[in-house]
């Protein structure tokens, strides 16, 4: 059976086109979490490569915090609530 | 004990007893506080008939289980807006169970696979990342209570009440580390 045309517009997409820029998530430096566990953490919650969750987690250790995932509010909350169960300090932030 | 080591889809490192007695021990303890934490949370018939919980709206005043139970906001130091700190209590209410509950089942997973005589340990992908969330929650709850800095010492002063304990939670970063070396690799 073919899937029905789905008229409404996605809430996410609908979302996103009223507020002119995403949530952000981000993750705060610490003086616990190690630099591997945090880029494995990264590798294995967001799919992302090597190279780039060893850049952010480069930029958490540098700079203090990094933006690591943005999007609707749901997505990034889904994803603070990942990274609290990790162990990891991430918090949600709206662009003003 | 020594480093973990990967074979296909197991790691496996062998513990000695004394070792055993202190992960478990630790466990244990971070398992504690997070129960104590969601029996403080309020109860009420809402809740028990639709199963869905509700957790407490305000931050712990401990700072090892604030440290284990963020804030889903950093808020102005100074003047937080009340718009701002009620959505803080909304987001802390409805996550705080299921992180909780996520937190004890790690713990769980440690509990089982190590046993309290110690010996080797085999786990599969996703026991081994049980013990990596479980390992580090119970270094973050040392490392606070610790005090711990970016550039701790291996050594403190011998007269440094923390100094006896600062050797387990070295122990203890070794233990991840080389559990996400074996991980990745």
């Amino acid at each position: 059976m073919p899937a029905a045309i789905d008229p409404q517009v996605d809430p996410e997409v609908e979302e996103l086109g009223k507020t002119d820029k995403p949530w952000q998530t981000v993750v705060w430096n610490d003086p616990v979490n190690l630099m591997s566990y945090v880029t494995y953490v990264f590798q294995k919650l967001f799919g992302y490569s090597r190279d780039h969750a060893t850049k952010l987690m480069l930029d958490v250790h540098h700079k203090g915090k990094a933006v690591v995932s943005s999007g609707s509010k749901d997505k990034v909350e889904g994803d603070v609530a990942k990274l609290h169960a990790a162990g990891l300090w991430a918090t949600m932030q709206k662009p003003s | 004990m020594k480093a973990w080591k990967r074979r296909g889809a197991r790691v496996i490192a062998g513990f000695d007893q004394q070792e055993a007695a202190v992960l478990r021990g630790l466990v244990r303890q971070v398992e504690d506080m997070l129960r104590a934490r969601a029996e403080s949370a309020p109860q009420d018939e809402l809740a028990q008939l639709t199963g869905i919980k509700a957790g407490p709206s305000t931050a712990p005043d401990d700072p090892v289980l604030q440290r284990l139970l963020p804030d889903f906001y950093r808020l102005d130091d100074d003047q937080p807006s009340r718009q701002d700190q009620d959505e803080v209590a909304a987001l802390r209410s409805l996550h705080e169970p299921e992180l909780v509950e996520a937190k004890l089942g790690v713990a769980a997973v440690v509990l089982e696979t190590l046993s309290p005589q110690g010996g080797e340990v085999r786990l599969s992908l996703e026991q081994a990342d049980a013990w990596l969330s479980a390992i580090n929650d119970v270094r973050l709850a040392l490392g606070t209570a610790l005090d711990v800095q970016e550039d701790m010492p291996d050594e403190l002063p011998e007269d440094d009440p923390r100094a006896p304990h600062l050797g387990v939670y070295h122990w203890l970063t070794y233990l991840q580390e080389s559990l996400v070396q074996a991980m990745a690799a």
